[in-house]
C-alpha cells in the first residue's frame, strides 16, 4: 500500500492576507485540517461550492500558492518527499515534470503569441525528458487521443484559431506530454457549453485512463465528479466533509451536507394544463442593429397566467434575444407579441406605464443588476414609488413586506448590495420585479452564477411565489435539470430557432429530434457509468464541438 | 494575380495598416485645417496685431492687401496648403525672411536634441521599468516609483532650473547655455547639450518607466505566466519565452507615445537654455504675434506627433499575434 | 479608516497653500509689485527670502503668486471638469451621431499636443486671465471627456441601468441616481489631476512670457522673471520653481490617494 501512494496531505492548512476595503489588512484561513491519499493511477474527485478551498488544495499538490496563498502547516508528501517548504529549484523540477494542471479558462492559460505545437511540447522539453521528435509525436498521439480534428497540423496552430473546447482538449494534451504522475484538472469543463462539456469530458477520462496517469479532479459538479473519479472529497469552506469512494458517496453519503449536494437536483415540478395564455409570440425575427443576421428566427410560444414556460438552450441560440424582444429592449422585425390581450409596441418608448410594470425582469448576475450605491430598501422601495406613488412609512411597511416575501426578514432594507451574499442578492432582485406586482416575469439564467444548494433554495422560492401570486414566468435557462425542477411548458432553441416546443410532458417524452436528444443528455446524471452510455448513444456532433 | 480571377484575400494586418495610414494623413489634412481656419475664425486682427493699437486705418487696410488677408479664408487656406506640400511655408511678417529657409535651420538642432534626449531615456526607461516590475513591491520598486512621481509632478522649466542650479552652480560643471553653431565638432555640440539632454531626460523618463513597469506587470499577472510557472520553467526562461513576445508591443507602444510627449518637452528645454531651434523660433514669435511661422511650425510639430502615435498604433497592429495570424 | 502617511503630508500641504492663497492679502508683509528694497538683497529679517531682480520682495511676491496661481488653476480645471464631464455623460448616454461629433472632435484636438494648439491660439488672442483659463479649460475639457465617457459608457451598459430603463425611469433619474453615483469617485480623483495639469499648464505658459501678464505675476512668471540671478548663483530665483512643485506634487499625492481608495472599492465590489 505505502509503495502505491503517489500523493499523501496531512493536516493542511492554508492562510491568505485579505485586503478589505477601508480595513487594515487581515489574516484569513483558506483551508485546514485537509489530509488527502491518493495511490498512483488513481482519480480522485474534489467537489465543493465557491470558498470551499477546493482549487487551493489542488494547487498545494504543486506546492503553489495563487497571489498572496501561504501553505502554512502540514505536510504535503509527493512521491515520497515533503514539497510543502521545498526550494525554488526542487518545485522547478517537478512542476511541468512529476506533477501538471490544467486550468479552468484555457483560454487564457495558453500564451496568445505562441503556436500551441511550442507550448504543449515545452515542459518535456525543458526537463529534458524527451527529444523535440519525440515530444511532437507524443503531443500529435494525444491530439489525436483526445479528438481533436487534423491532429497533424493541430499544433501549427494559434491558441485564437480554435475553439474553446478544442483548447480545453489541447492543455490537456499539454498536461499528459511529459507523462506526469499526476494531473490537477481544475474545473476543466465549466466554461464551455453542456454539450461541448460532455464530449471533453470523454476525451479526459479516456486520456486519464490511457495513460495511467493519477488525477485530483476539481470540480463543483457532482454528477461530473461522479464519471471520472475513484473516490470523492466534498470540501466546504475549506474542511473536510466527507471522503469516499464515488459509490459510497452519489448512492450512500452520511454527512448532511453531502446528501443535500446529492439529492439537490431532485427537485420536480407537476405541470399544469394548457390554459388560455397571457403572453403570446407570433412568428417573432430579430437582429441586432447594424447586423445582417436574424438572432431570432419566426419564433412563436405562448405563456398561460401563473405557468412557466422554459426556454432552453446554448449559449448563441437566441434565448436572450427573445427576452430583450418581449422587454421592448430589441424591436422586433417581425411578428407581434400580444400580452394580457393587448399588443404591446415593439420599441420600449411605445409602451405605457402599465405595459412596463406587468413585465418584470430579474437577470443572471445579481451583482450587476442592483445599483451599488444604492440600499436594499431603495431598490425595492423605488419601483413601489414609481409605479403606485407609495412614500415614508407606508413604502417602507411594503418593502418590508416584500422582504419577508424572500424569506429575508428584518434588518436588510439598509444594507448594501455589497453586504449581501450571492443567494441574498438574487433574492432582492426577485422582490424588485415583485414589488411592481406583475404578471409575467423574464428570469434569465436567474440560478446559473449560484451554487447548486443556494440556487435550489432560489427555486424553490420562486415556485412558492408562483403559487401564492399566480404571476407567470419565462424561465431562459440552458440547465434542463433547472426545467425539470419548474417548467409547465417548454421550448428547446437552437440557432434562433424553436426546434421543439410543447407542454413539459411532451417535450421530455420520446422521440426525440436530433438537437432535444442531444441535449437532453448531456446533462450529467448522478449515476456511475452514464457518461460512457451517453457518448455511445451520441447521434449528433455537439454544437460547439 | 496568378492564381485566380478573385485575387488572394487582402491579409487582415494589410488592410488595418492601409485603414491606420490614411486615418493619419486625414488627421493630418484635419489638423491643417485646424491651425489655419480655426485661428482665422477667432478674435484677433493680424494686421492690427504687426502694426499696433496706433495705426491708422489706411495703414491696416494697405497692410491687409499686401498679406492678401482680404481674399476669403478658405481661399487663403488652400493657398497655403499647397504651399505647405510643395515646401513653400510662406514669409515671415516680422521679419520678411522665408520660413523654410529659417526652419530648414533649425529643425536639424532640434531632431539633434531629441533624438539624444530619446536615446538614452529609451533604454534607460525599459531598463528601469524592467527591474522595477520584476522587484515589484520590494524596494527597488520603491526607490524608482518614489523618484519617478517626484519628476512627474513637475514642469519641464521646473525641473530644468533645479539641474541648472544643481550642476552650474553646487556642482559646476556645465555652462547653462547651450548654443550650438554651425562648424562646432560633433563632440562640441554633445557637450553644449548636454545640460537640455538630462533635463529632457529626467522630464521623459518618469512617464516612460511607470507606462513601462505598468505594461509589463500587466503581462507579468496573466494566466499563462501562471501555466509557464506551473511548468517549471525558470524565472528567465519564462520571462524571455512567454513575458517578452507579449509585453513587446505595448511596451514599444509606450515609447512611441512618451517620444511624442518629448515633442512638447523640447518647446520648453529649448527656450530655458537658449537653444537655437525650432520651438525657440516658435515661441519667439508666438510672443511676436507672426502667425504664418506659428502656423507652419506648429504644423511641423503636430505632424511629427501625429506620426509618432501612428506608429505606436502600427507596431501594436503588427505585434498582434490574433491579427498576424487570422482565423 | 487609517489615513495614510503620504495622503496626510498631501493634504497638509495642499490645505496650507490654498489657505496662503486666499488670506494673499492678509499675510504678504509688501505689496506685489513695489520695489521696496536693493537689487538681490540676501535674506533678512525684513525680506525674509530676500529681494529680487529689481528690488520687490520676494516673499510677498510669492505669496501673491500662490493666489494667481490657484486661482486660474481652479478656475481653468472646473471649466475643463465642468465642459468634459458634461459632454462625456451626453456622448455615453445618448450614443449615435451626437457621441460621434463629439468624439472625433476631441480626438482631432487631442491629435495635436496642448501646448502647441496653446501657442498657435495665443499667437492670435489678446493675453489676459479670461483668455487663458479659456484656453486651458477647453484644451483640457478633452481628457475630462474621454474618460467620463468611459466611465459613463461602463456604467450605462450594467443590468442595473438597463433596469431602471425596463421601469420607465426618465433621463434625469438614469443619469443623476443610476449612473453618477458610480462614476462620481473616478471623476473626483479625475479633478485632482486635472488640477495639477492646469498648474503645470499656466506655470509654462507663463515662463515662456505668454501667460499671465504684468503687474500681476504667478510662479512660472516668477521664475521667467529670476532666472538671470540663478546664473549669478542666486538660489532665491529657486523659490517660484520650488513653489510650482511642491504645490503639484502635494496634490499629486491626495490624487494618488482618492484613486487607490476607489480601485480598491471596485475590486469589493467585483467580488
Amino acid at each position: 500500500m505505502a509503495d502505491d501512494t503517489l500523493l499523501q496531505i496531512r493536516g493542511l492548512k492554508i492562510e491568505a492576507t485579505s485586503y478589505p476595503p477601508g480595513e487594515p489588512p487581515k489574516e484569513v484561513t483558506l483551508v485546514e485540517g485537509v489530509d488527502l491519499t491518493l495511490a498512483r493511477g488513481r482519480v480522485m474527485g474534489l467537489i465543493g461550492e465557491s470558498g470551499a478551498g477546493k482549487s487551493t488544495i489542488g494547487l498545494a499538490a504543486m506546492a503553489y500558492g495563487r497571489g498572496g496563498v501561504r501553505l502554512t502547516g502540514g505536510t504535503i508528501r509527493l512521491n515520497g518527499r515533503d514539497i510543502r517548504l521545498a526550494d525554488n529549484r526542487t518545485l522547478r523540477s517537478l512542476r511541468g515534470k512529476e506533477v501538471t494542471y490544467v486550468a479552468q479558462s484555457a483560454a487564457a492559460a495558453f500564451n496568445p503569441a505562441k503556436r500551441l505545437m511550442e507550448q504543449v511540447t515545452e515542459a518535456s522539453l525543458a526537463h529534458g525528458l524527451l527529444s523535440k521528435p519525440e515530444a511532437e509525436a507524443r503531443a500529435i498521439s494525444l491530439f489525436d487521443k483526445l479528438g481533436l480534428p487534423d491532429p497533424e497540423t493541430f499544433g501549427d496552430r494559434y491558441p485564437h484559431q480554435v475553439s474553446g473546447g478544442q483548447l480545453q482538449r489541447a492543455m490537456t494534451a499539454m498536461a499528459l506530454c511529459p507523462r506526469p504522475d499526476l494531473v490537477i484538472f481544475d474545473e476543466p469543463t465549466t466554461a464551455l457549453d453542456v454539450t461541448t462539456q460532455i464530449d471533453v469530458l470523454a476525451a479526459i477520462k479516456e486520456a486519464i485512463r490511457d495513460t495511467q496517469v493519477a488525477a485530483l479532479y476539481i470540480t463543483h459538479d457532482l454528477a461530473v465528479v461522479a464519471q471520472v473519479s475513484d473516490e470523492i472529497m466534498v470540501l466546504r469552506h475549506g474542511r473536510m466533509i466527507e471522503v469516499g469512494p464515488t459509490e459510497t458517496i452519489i448512492h450512500d453519503p452520511t454527512q448532511d451536507y453531502t446528501k443535500a449536494l446529492v439529492s439537490v437536483r431532485g427537485l420536480d415540478h407537476a405541470e399544469k394544463p394548457p390554459a388560455e395564455p397571457v403572453l403570446r409570440v407570433e412568428g417573432v425575427t430579430a437582429r441586432y442593429r447594424g447586423t445582417t443576421f436574424d438572432v431570432l428566427k419566426n419564433v412563436t410560444v405562448d405563456l398561460p397566467p401563473g405557468q412557466t414556460l422554459a426556454v432552453v438552450g446554448e449559449s448563441g441560440s437566441g434565448k436572450s434575444t427573445l427576452a430583450r424582444v418581449i422587454t421592448g429592449l430589441l424591436p422586433a422585425t417581425q411578428g407581434r407579441i400580444t400580452f394580457a390581450g393587448r399588443e404591446l409596441s415593439g420599441d420600449l418608448k411605445g409602451r405605457s406605464k402599465d405595459d412596463l410594470r406587468e413585465i418584470q425582469m430579474i437577470y443572471q448576475m445579481a451583482d450587476t443588476a442592483m445599483n451599488p450605491r444604492q440600499t436594499v430598501g431603495t431598490i425595492i422601495g423605488r419601483p413601489l414609488e414609481f409605479y403606485f406613488g407609495l412614500k415614508g412609512a407606508e413604502r417602507d411597511a411594503r418593502v418590508q413586506d416584500l422582504l419577508d416575501q424572500i424569506e429575508m426578514g428584518k434588518g436588510f432594507a439598509d444594507r448594501y448590495p455589497a453586504e449581501l451574499s450571492g443567494g441574498q442578492k438574487q433574492r432582492v432582485c426577485i422582490a424588485r420585479a415583485l414589488a411592481a406586482d406583475p404578471k409575467l416575469i423574464i428570469c434569465d439564467e436567474v440560478t446559473s452564477a449560484l451554487d447548486p444548494l443556494v440556487a435550489d433554495g432560489i427555486l424553490k422560492l420562486l415556485l412558492n411565489l408562483q403559487a401564492e401570486a399566480q404571476g407567470a414566468y419565462l424561465f431562459i435557462t440552458h440547465d434542463l435539470a433547472t426545467v425539470r425542477a419548474i417548467a409547465d411548458k417548454i421550448a428547446v432553441m437552437f440557432k434562433g430557432e424553436v426546434v421543439r416546443y410543447g407542454q413539459k410532458s411532451d417535450v421530455l417524452a420520446p422521440p426525440f429530434d436530433d438537437y432535444t436528444d442531444l441535449l437532453l443528455s448531456s446533462v450529467p446524471e448522478m449515476e456511475i457509468g452514464w457518461l460512457e452510455k451517453v457518448i455511445a448513444h451520441r447521434k449528433m456532433e455537439s454544437a460547439g464541438n | 494575380m496568378l492564381d485566380g480571377l478573385k485575387g488572394p484575400p487582402v491579409h487582415p494586418v494589410l488592410k488595418l495598416l492601409v485603414q491606420r495610414l490614411a486615418l493619419g494623413l486625414l488627421l493630418l489634412l484635419a489638423v491643417s485645417a485646424v491651425i489655419f481656419l480655426g485661428v482665422e475664425a477667432l478674435p484677433g486682427d493680424t494686421a492690427q496685431a504687426i502694426l499696433g493699437q496706433s495705426a491708422t486705418p489706411q495703414a491696416l487696410e494697405n497692410l491687409r492687401n499686401q498679406l492678401g488677408l482680404n481674399e476669403p479664408a478658405l481661399t487663403r487656406y488652400f493657398a497655403w496648403l499647397g504651399g505647405v506640400l510643395t515646401g513653400d511655408l510662406g514669409i515671415s511678417l516680422t521679419n520678411g525672411s522665408d520660413i523654410a529657409t529659417a526652419i530648414g535651420q533649425r529643425l536639424g538642432n532640434t531632431l539633434f536634441l531629441a533624438g539624444c534626449a530619446a536615446a538614452i531615456a529609451v533604454p534607460l526607461a525599459i531598463l528601469l521599468g524592467l527591474v522595477a516590475a520584476r522587484y515589484a513591491g520590494r524596494w527597488p520598486d520603491k526607490v524608482i516609483s518614489g523618484a519617478t512621481l517626484t519628476t512627474i509632478s513637475l514642469p519641464e522649466f521646473v525641473a530644468a532650473y533645479f539641474v541648472i542650479y544643481l550642476l552650474t552652480q553646487v556642482i559646476p560643471i556645465f555652462q547653462p547655455v547651450a548654443m550650438v553653431f554651425p562648424g562646432m565638432s560633433f563632440w562640441a555640440k554633445l557637450n553644449a547639450i548636454a545640460l537640455p539632454v538630462i533635463v529632457l531626460v529626467l522630464v521623459v523618463l518618469a512617464h516612460m518607466m511607470r507606462m513601462t513597469r505598468a505594461a509589463i506587470l500587466n503581462v507579468m499577472q496573466s494566466a499563462y505566466i501562471e501555466t509557464a510557472e506551473l511548468k517549471g520553467l525558470s524565472p528567465m526562461t519564462m520571462i524571455w519565452r512567454h513575458a517578452f513576445p507579449n509585453a513587446i508591443a505595448p511596451v514599444v507602444s509606450v515609447v512611441m507615445l512618451n517620444l511624442a510627449y518629448l515633442v512638447v518637452g523640447v518647446v520648453v528645454v529649448e527656450v530655458v537654455f537658449s537653444y537655437n531651434a525650432l520651438g525657440q523660433y516658435l515661441v519667439d514669435h508666438v510672443t511676436k504675434r507672426d502667425l504664418p511661422v506659428v502656423q507652419a511650425v506648429g504644423l511641423i510639430f503636430a505632424a511629427v506627433y501625429i506620426l509618432l502615435n501612428m506608429l505606436a498604433d502600427i507596431i501594436g497592429i503588427l505585434a498582434n499575434p490574433r491579427l498576424r495570424h487570422p482565423k | 479608516m487609517r489615513l495614510p502617511l503620504s495622503a496626510l503630508i498631501g493634504l497638509t500641504f495642499t490645505s496650507a497653500f490654498v489657505f496662503i492663497a486666499v488670506f494673499a492679502h492678509l499675510i504678504a508683509p509688501y505689496p506685489i509689485d513695489l520695489s521696496v528694497g536693493k537689487v538681490w538683497e540676501g535674506p533678512s529679517a525684513e525680506y525674509w527670502l530676500g529681494t529680487d531682480t529689481i528690488g520687490r520682495d520676494i516673499l510677498s511676491r510669492l505669496i501673491y503668486g500662490a493666489q494667481i496661481t490657484i486661482f486660474v488653476a481652479l478656475a481653468a480645471s472646473v471649466l475643463s471638469f465642468s465642459l468634459g464631464a458634461f459632454f462625456g455623460f451626453l456622448a455615453a448616454v445618448k450614443g449615435g451621431w451626437i457621441d460621434q461629433l463629439l468624439s472625433r472632435g476631441v480626438d482631432l484636438m487631442m491629435a495635436i499636443p496642448a501646448l502647441i494648439v496653446a501657442l498657435v491660439l495665443l499667437s492670435v488672442l489678446p493675453l489676459n486671465l479670461t483668455v487663458l483659463i479659456l484656453v486651458i479649460g477647453v484644451l483640457d475639457s478633452t481628457r475630462v471627456f474621454r474618460l467620463s465617457r468611459a466611465v459613463a459608457a461602463d456604467i450605462a451598459v450594467m443590468d442595473y441601468v438597463e433596469a431602471a430603463k425596463l421601469r420607465g425611469e426618465g433621463g434625469v433619474w438614469v443619469i443623476f441616481r443610476e449612473i453618477l453615483p458610480n462614476a462620481l469617485s473616478p471623476l473626483v480623483a479625475e479633478f485632482g489631476l486635472r488640477f495639477i495639469f492646469a498648474i503645470l499648464f499656466i506655470s509654462t505658459l507663463s515662463f515662456l512670457g505668454l501667460g499671465i501678464q504684468p503687474p500681476l505675476a504667478d510662479w512660472g512668471g516668477m521664475v521667467k522673471e529670476n532666472k538671470d540671478g540663478l546664473i549669478y548663483g542666486k538660489a532665491a530665483a529657486l523659490l517660484p520653481a520650488g513653489a510650482i512643485a511642491a504645490l503639484a506634487i502635494s496634490v499629486n499625492l491626495v490624487a494618488d490617494w482618492v484613486l487607490t481608495r476607489t480601485s480598491s472599492l471596485k475590486g469589493g465590489r467585483g467580488g
